[in-house]
């Protein structure tokens, strides 16, 4: 076998008294080899994080390594001096994070940033240094190098800053590149090639990399090696493709089959209903305004028609920035457009002034991303649930009568009604969300990525809650994601959505089975362990 | 060049709002009751109707309002204020002749308090709950909390008539006729006082603003990024935290220039200091209007042009404002 790099053995990282469990990492052993990819994966909250920073000696105040080791290059690093921390970080141990917007200083240049590493560990001069962080640039594939190095974090796209902060971290050919979460907050095509170009780089340099992630179809992509962490305990790990394959841990067991499958699940197919909900060229643009009255102009929705019919759930698919949420917001009228139409239930809803759209809102509700900014912190929840009906008029003891039933539709404990959305869990907040929602008995419910914050184990049951709901109440769902492995389970039509318009509408299945536009093709292509999702599909399959 | 262009744009921008506060200004006087004439007729003591008509007349005060306007704006346009009839001398000359100390007060003050205010944030910042903290915010509080004019009071008891180190009042010792470096070292002497009186209120503000801008960058991404890249903990809080931190202290330095301007009257009448806020305390008195008005325009411009001052400086700090 190669040689190790980095041996962690035993390791409790401790945390501060009142803490929901005593260590965040319980006895942790690793070995992890050079040339080698280790995937150390978990949900939220099971300490992969924390373990990464302990290496780099990067823990948070009141948080600290209570007893192991973590050998590198024949050193203890939770024994190591701050100095010889600092000798060791950027030089020999490189690390990239989750958003490289917030991880790169906002006022300095890309070339600036690069070139600290170097002044630090190099006795390189001005001119080197600046040459270097060129071809540095260079490497990691971005266009025009010397004009990425004068700009600054803001010009640059999510992708870009993402390569320029790889290029930081493999300045100087570290022997380990420590990446957490590095694709999380990318687009999915986007998160292909970044991944392919930390496999590439890894590969021709021989470092080793400790890859921290929530995904499993990022793990069949990349990982020689996995670990899966569980509330700070290593459960499992092993090679890839023993523990993709033949899990042996429940906890594994468990995870792996909450990953939403590349497939189309067996359904019956309903009869479509008449048209709830339909956006007839609805076009909307943003304006820059500027004092001589010369702005850039952006438009989010380039004329885009498609209909919500009774009984269907269809999917608005696309990246960020495609226009997908906007049109869900314009078919809501949360948003007002420029020009088109916005049909509802048979009246034209789109110019209605707040007064008389009211009675139409309670026919239309939506459910939200985050469900911890969703929902206002000082309301118990039997009022979050409640306050819809009563604007509509109807009697507080009937809206609160009907708020308890509605918790137990969602599956939650009726005692639930009167507790403060803190004390509860992002999948059971996002269940509450669906309750306040359904209390207005609406006929089309619109769920803007509900969810895409959740661990993907809580998101397998909110996903079922809501197919469950949809077909007993006979509801309209209009469901915007990014993730076409989501859009796949729960949605009828799938319509993919880029540069503000819809480049492909189809039923899931002949969009699954032959996409006909390049980029709908492309998305396919970008969803991460792709190839290892199909075959566990037909594996799975009957 | 993209920070000049955007300055064009600010500049432009200011150009109305320094109408604005003319128009405003001249209705305002107008609002209040009695006139320099009835001001003059009373304290010559000959207040008869005809006396003060006449005088109303030479001065053009009998004309309609709207004349009276229209000659104010034209004149103003090409800096003449008008003329002090109380100090028989232009306003722009009268004006002129003080703006010097105050602008020399006021930006003493206001950059002392900036720079000293932001070192003692950092510092504060740094040695987080320890006792340089603790030392730093009780002294805040005590320099938040102090009435200006008490704190140039005690000043004056403590410094000139105990320990008789600083002069009590004035802008320089004329009677020695010192020249050169050696005034200069005078006017400083002269200037210690009455600046700590208007700026140590400031300081406080921009220690504490400052300190709680610094807590929040320190658990920033990007002092995780700079600290991974094995960074000194000196060079990440001077190299990268700083600059971050000190954009909001700069947006509400520039938002409180206007009220420099306002604590210096009474800091300039506690120590007899020879600026605008004398002079206007002075006019306000004597209900001389045209020197008032001269005044109030003059102080509109001032901050405009210090408001001015503080945005280019902000989007040199900050690539990510844009024209």
């Amino acid at each position: 076998m190669s040689d190790v790099v980095l041996d962690i053995a035993n390791l409790t990282i401790g945390l501060p008294p009142g803490a929901d469990r005593a260590s965040a990492v319980q006895g942790m052993n690793l070995v992890l080899r050079a040339g080698e990819v280790t995937c150390l994966v978990g949900e939220s909250g099971s300490g992969k994080s924390l373990a990464a920073r302990a290496v780099l000696g990067l823990l948070p105040p009141r948080v600290g390594v209570s007893a192991g080791s973590i050998m590198f290059d024949g050193q203890d690093l939770t024994k190591a001096t701050p100095a010889q921390l600092a000798r060791i970080r950027g030089a020999r141990i490189g690390m990239i994070f989750q958003e490289p917007m917030t991880a790169l200083n906002p006022l300095h240049s890309i070339g600036r940033q690069i070139e600290e590493v170097l002044s630090i560990h190099t006795p390189l001069d001005r001119r080197a240094r600046r040459e270097k962080v060129v071809a540095l640039l260079a490497d990691v594939h971005l266009p025009d190098p010397a004009q990425i190095a004068r700009s600054f974090p803001h010009q640059l796209s999510g992708g870009q800053r993402q390569r320029a902060m790889i290029a930081m971290a493999l300045a100087l050919d570290p022997k380990l590149l420590i990446a957490d979460e590095p694709t999380t907050a990318l687009d999915v095509t986007t998160q292909a090639q970044i991944l392919h170009l930390i496999h590439e780089l890894q590969r021709s340099h021989g470092t080793a990399v400790l890859f921290i992630t929530h995904d499993f179809g990022v793990v069949a992509d990349i990982a020689d090696q996995v670990a899966v962490l569980q509330r700070g305990v290593l459960v499992e790990a092993g090679p890839r493709d023993a523990v993709l394959n033949d899990p042996q841990h429940p906890y594994t067991q468990a995870l792996l089959a909450a990953v939403p499958r590349l497939v189309v699940p067996q359904r019956t197919a309903e009869k479509p209903g008449i048209v709830m909900l339909e956006s007839i060229k609805a076009r909307k643009e943003y304006r820059q305004k500027s004092l001589f009255g010369r702005g850039r102009s952006t438009v989010a929705l380039d004329g885009v028609s498609v209909t919500l019919r009774r009984g269907e759930t269809l999917g608005l698919v696309g990246e960020s920035g495609s226009g997908k949420s906007t049109l869900a917001r314009a078919m809501t009228r949360l948003l007002s457009i420029d020009s088109g139409d916005i049909v509802l239930d048979g009246d034209e809803i789109t110019r209605l002034p707040q007064r008389l759209m009211r009675p139409h809102r309670q026919k239309i509700q939506m459910i939200f991303q985050d469900p911890y900014a969703s929902l206002n912190p000082r309301q118990k929840v039997v009022d979050v649930i409640a306050e819809g009906p009563i604007i509509h008029g109807l009697p507080r003891p009937e809206a609160e009568a009907r708020a308890r039933e509605l918790l137990g539709l969602v599956g939650l404990d009726p005692s639930a009604a009167d507790r403060y959305p803190h004390e509860f869990s992002g999948g059971q907040r996002q269940r509450i969300g669906i309750a306040r929602a359904l209390a207005l008995r609406p006929q089309v419910l619109v769920a803007d990525e509900p969810v895409s914050a959740l661990d993907v184990s809580v998101q397998a049951q909110v996903l079922a809650l809501l197919a469950d709901i949809k077909a007993r109440l006979q509801l309209s769902l209009l469901f915007v994601t990014h993730d076409l492995r989501v859009a796949l389970q729960i949605c009828d039509r799938i319509a993919v959505m880029r540069h503000g318009a819809i480049v492909e509408l189809a039923d899931t299945v002949d969009i699954y089975h032959s996409p006909q536009h390049p980029y709908t093709k492309a998305l396919f292509a970008a969803v991460p362990g792709a190839a290892w999702l199909q075959k566990e599909a037909a594996y799975a399959a009957p | 060049m993209r920070r000049w262009r955007y300055f064009g744009y600010r500049l432009a921008f200011a150009l109305p709002v320094v109408f604005g506060i003319l128009v405003l200004n001249f209705f305002l006087i107008q609002l209040a009751p009695g006139d320099a004439a009835s001001v003059l007729a009373g304290e010559s003591g000959a207040a008869s109707p005809e006396y003060t008509a006449m005088l109303r007349e030479k001065f053009g005060l009998d004309r309609p309002l709207l004349e009276q306007f229209l000659a104010y704006i034209g004149n103003a346009v090409q800096f003449n204020l008008g003329y002090s009839f109380r100090n028989d001398s232009p306003v722009f000359e009268l004006i002129l002749a003080r703006l010097g100390p105050t602008l020399l007060l006021m930006l003493t003050a206001f950059g002392a308090a900036l720079t000293l205010g932001t070192a003692l944030g950092v510092l504060a910042a740094v040695a987080r709950n320890s006792w340089r903290d603790a030392v730093i915010s009780v002294i805040t509080l005590i320099c938040y909390a102090t009435p200006v004019f008490w704190l140039g009071l005690m000043l004056i008891v403590v410094f000139s008539v105990n320990l008789n180190w600083l002069p009590t009042s004035g802008f320089e010792s004329i009677a020695e006729g010192y020249e050169g470096w050696e005034r200069w070292v005078d006017i400083g002497r002269h200037l210690v006082m009455p600046g700590t009186a208007l700026g140590l209120f400031y300081l406080a503000l921009y220690t504490r603003v400052m300190r709680a801008s610094m807590l929040e960058q320190t658990g920033m991404d990007y002092v995780v990024t700079a600290r991974a890249k094995g960074q000194t903990e000196r060079k990440i809080v001077f190299g990268h935290m700083l600059r971050n931190a000190f954009l909001p202290v700069l947006t509400m330095a520039g938002v409180q220039a206007g009220n420099l301007i306002g604590g210096s009257v009474v800091v300039e009448t506690v120590f007899g200091w020879p600026g605008l806020g004398t002079l206007a305390f002075n006019a306000l008195q004597s209900r001389d209007l045209n020197l008032l008005l001269g005044i109030f325009f003059i102080s509109a411009c001032l901050v405009v042009a210090i408001n001015l001052a503080v945005e280019l400086l902000t989007i040199t700090l900050d690539p990510r404002i844009q024209a």
